[in-house]
């Protein structure tokens, strides 16, 4: 007997249809991995098993939890039943909380609601749950709001929420893609004892198979509101009989084949970086007491070499990002000296940065938010070209667009088009394009393809590898997943805690990492091959 | 938090300073004589010299600035020629009419307002929705006074219910009480009607953009049903741009009644500061607009802590 059982469940949202026509089965205390590209319909299944579903929302079908027909229930009944018999977790947990509640009223709220205990029971109870997950009571007092809490301590206290009644099911939606690789490996850890100590069934959500392959018993694939595939988990990860499986394992995996670029190590380096330090003040605890700093870079030397690609990786709030503001001139280091082809930018006043902006460039890892929704996409492309000396006219300027556009494979009829009309993987494509389009001897891109679906995360990955080996184009490439870093970059710089703790080419730093901080990030990044070898060894 | 609220009082009396140099000044600017000015162009000569005296014309202009800031520090705002007593006690005998009034039409409104609103956004869309909005944008474009006569027609003239306007004043029985409050419910319903419409309308967008925030459905997932969600999620998360609107409105209706308060015979500061500027009363002005400088001052202060007791990352911060 399933626990849920959904049947040609249809969606449509005003004409757009959704979903069209998915069967999905999960049995009791099993973990179903439910994957696909953003798109798929993954996310409206699990909030169709809720009825949480967007206003103007048409449903068909049937879906059955528990022996209850979800569809047709009064809402008294799904009120009962969320947070009491289904949980959920969500992607995003830096605004999955109330901000103006603590994390005990929080995680409390929901088992006054459903049990009636009073306060102090439900306190208590709360205060249990959260020591589970990880926050124990003289870190995290039941009085902590949100906001004092990272990412990773957030998503602890979403999952404390929705695991508080022990329900039957856990929905998590891409309960990781918002965190780094090792808090990823942590709190996939935790998801997986809480189902086992509870018995319950997991429907895990995800648009990498790597993140399910460890630990789902069956996988189902989506694509475009279909099933592809469903199946054992480790059959359908071995064979990859469908062919669309085959394509997102190939993703998740993917290396783009890059010709061995002449590294011109011999002439001075592009970037130097020596001896970087960043402070920032920290809050004074009363008026009268000093002011403390946080450095959040601290001594950070290494240079680049013309034409080369080097990856700066580490978890979040190692200083990585900051680096790179230090170095794009957006911050100034505290001490220490940045050279950019030959010449001092530390110092320089905003004007003379000039000259300096035009070869550096930055792409950003948010392809929603770095551009202003009211430009039209040639606006957006040109914004750098004010960089140059020359006073170009409209005909000219046109030009260089279309002409940027087409070297990261988008047509120069997008030129007229405004941010929305792009998909996410090609409004990535449109930053590169603007970082691109005033010849720039080095683009610095902050978890460029972080935001981004494994199967477009590859093909930017290809256009970056592209771009350096039509153009030269140099790069700094920020981001907290080694594999990533080793799909395009020679080099590799491991930071953490605002130092850099290991420096090597890519291959070494994941084949032999000497330091802890590395050793921990090549072991947490999620690789399919590896994960399934050991799944067929153990079956 | 204590560091933010002093920050905040700070700023507070250094705008006052200011406020109070901008006041004294446009005394000083005026072209010509400010006891000419005041006494009007057939006045005597001994009045005029008398009036300079009693306004230390004589002396240096700082020297009268400073007396001036010290004498408001100890409550001495000067005193009025036209009444011939004290601004302050002419004020405090306003304001028994001007705050309750500015109290009650605030209460009266925010009571209407974020029911409605609330009501609004968690339908957002529906024909209930439209209507109310609707009747709200008609709320906001209705003349005050017109409002306000048609309450005394039916009111008071129709129903005979309420007083048709004047204040008995609050009187020492509770009967008198009574009388008193009677005298204020129409002009009160009248002057609450568009505050009502604005913050009805400003807390149902609030309201709604909260609606889509993330941590909603984290809520309705624990399995709260939609009203709880609304109450205890939603509306305190959008109580920030609505505590705005109220800190402006109750400013606002502490001064700016005047057609309100002439509609309904009210002795309220607004006819007050009408009277002393049609009568060229300077020193009353001075006196009224600094009142209201500082009262718009704490209320902003108010505002300030509410927001802070509203949103914890508002104690921390700052």
């Amino acid at each position: 007997m399933s626990l849920i059982e959904i049947r040609d469940l249809r969606l449509s949202i005003g004409d757009v249809p959704i979903l069209r026509g998915v069967d999905l089965d999960i049995a009791p205390g099993k973990v179903m991995g439910l994957v696909g590209e953003s798109g798929s319909g993954k996310s409206m299944t699990a909030l169709a098993l809720m009825r949480l579903l967007p206003r103007g929302a048409r449903v068909s079908g049937r879906i059955t939890f528990d022996g209850m027909d979800i569809l047709t229930a009064p809402e008294a009944a799904m009120c009962r039943l969320r947070g009491r018999h289904i949980g959920m977790v969500f992607q995003e947990p830096m605004t999955a909380l109330n901000p103006l509640k603590t994390i005990g009223e929080q995680v409390a709220e929901g088992i006054r609601w459903h049990t009636g205990a009073n306060r102090a029971d439900a306190e208590a109870r709360a205060r249990a749950m959260l020591e589970r997950v990880g926050l124990p009571e003289n870190r995290f007092p039941l009085t902590r709001y949100p906001h004092e809490l990272s990412g990773g301590q957030r998503q602890r206290v979403v999952i404390a929420i929705a695991c508080a009644l022990k329900p039957k099911l856990l929905i998590a939606d891409e309960p990781t893609t918002a965190l780094d690789v090792v808090l990823q490996a942590q709190i996939l850890q935790l998801l997986r004892d809480l189902v086992d100590e509870n018995r319950m069934s997991l429907l895990l959500i995800s648009h990498d198979l790597a993140v399910v392959a460890e630990m789902a018993d069956r996988i189902t694939v989506m694509r475009h509101g279909e099933v592809m595939e469903t199946g054992g988990a480790v059959r359908v990860l071995a064979e990859q009989a469908h062919p669309y499986t085959r394509q997102l394992a190939r993703a998740s995996t993917h290396v783009p084949a890059r010709p061995k670029q002449a590294v011109r190590t011999a002439e001075k380096p592009l970037l130097e970086v020596e001896n970087v330090s960043r402070d920032y003040a920290l809050r004074r605890q009363s008026i009268f007491s000093r002011r403390r700093t946080f450095r959040a870079v601290d001594g950070v030397s290494f240079s680049l070499a013309t034409g080369e690609s080097v990856a700066l990786v580490g978890r979040s709030g190692c200083g990585k990002s900051t680096l790179a503001r230090v170095i794009l001139a957006l911050d100034s280091p505290t001490s220490g000296a940045i050279r950019f082809m030959g010449e001092d930018i530390g110092a320089r006043a905003k004007d003379a940065l000039r000259p300096v902006r035009r070869n550096m460039q930055v792409v950003f890892q948010d392809p929603y938010g770095s551009f202003d929704p009211r430009h039209k996409a040639e606006r957006l492309v040109a914004e750098p070209l004010y960089l140059l000396d020359e006073k170009l006219d409209r005909r000219r300027r046109r030009e260089m667009v279309a002409e940027a556009l087409t070297q990261v494979g988008l047509s120069p009829a997008d030129m007229d088009k405004y941010p929305h009309e792009f998909s996410g993987g090609q409004r990535q494509r449109l930053s590169i394009a603007r970082a691109i389009i005033t010849r720039p001897r080095l683009i610095i891109a902050d978890e460029p393809v972080s935001a981004l679906d494994v199967s477009i995360r590859a093909q930017i990955l290809d256009l970056f590898a592209d771009l350096n080996a039509r153009l030269g184009i140099a790069y700094l490439f920020i981001t907290h997943d080694l594999t990533v870093a080793r799909a395009i970059c020679d080099r590799a710089l491991v930071m953490h805690e605002g130092r850099i703790v290991e420096a090597g080419p890519t291959e070494m730093v994941l084949q032999t990492p000497r330091s802890e901080p590395a050793r921990a990030l090549v072991e947490t990044a999620p690789d399919l091959e590896r994960i399934l070898e050991k799944r067929i060894v153990a079956s | 938090m204590t560091a933010f609220l002093a920050k905040r009082l700070a700023v507070g009396l250094i705008t006052l300073l200011a406020a109070s140099v901008i006041v004294f000044s446009v005394l000083e600017i005026l072209p010509g004589d400010p006891a000419r000015i005041m006494l009007g162009m057939n006045a005597s000569p001994d009045a005029l010299e008398a009036l300079r005296i009693e306004m230390g014309l004589d002396r240096p202009i700082l020297a009268r600035y400073l007396d001036w800031l010290a004498g408001m520090a100890t409550g001495d705002f000067g005193r009025s020629y036209t009444y011939s007593s004290p601004v302050l006690d002419l004020v405090w005998e306003r304001l028994a009419v001007s705050l309750p009034l500015a109290v009650f039409a605030l209460s009266l409104s925010t009571l209407i307002a974020i029911p409605v609103g609330v009501f609004s956004a968690s339908r957002r869309g529906s024909a209930a929705d439209t209507i109310t909005m609707g009747a709200a944008q008609v709320g906001v474009a209705i003349p005050n006074f017109w409002f306000a006569l048609l309450l005394v027609y039916v009111f008071s003239v129709g129903l005979r219910l309420l007083p048709a306007g004047g204040f008995p004043g609050w009187g020492e029985s509770w009967a008198q009480h009574w009388q008193a409050f009677k005298a204020l419910i129409l002009p009160a319903v009248a002057l609450a009607l568009p505050q009502a419409a604005i913050l009805a309308r400003v807390t149902r967008s609030a309201m709604v953009e909260v609606l889509g925030e993330d941590y909603i459905r984290t809520a309705r997932a624990k399995g709260l049903p939609r009203t709880q969600v609304l109450w205890r999620h939603a509306l305190r998360n959008a109580m920030i741009p609505v505590l705005t609107i109220m800190g402006l409105q109750l400013a606002f209706l502490l001064a700016g009644t005047i057609i309100i308060e002439n509609v309904f015979y009210l002795p309220g500061l607004g006819r007050l500061i009408f009277q002393a500027i049609s009568q060229r009363d300077l020193i009353v002005v001075e006196g009224v607009v600094m009142l209201l400088v500082a009262s718009v001052i704490l209320i902003n202060f108010a505002v300030d802590i509410c927001y802070a007791i509203v949103d914890p990352r508002l104690r921390a911060g700052r």
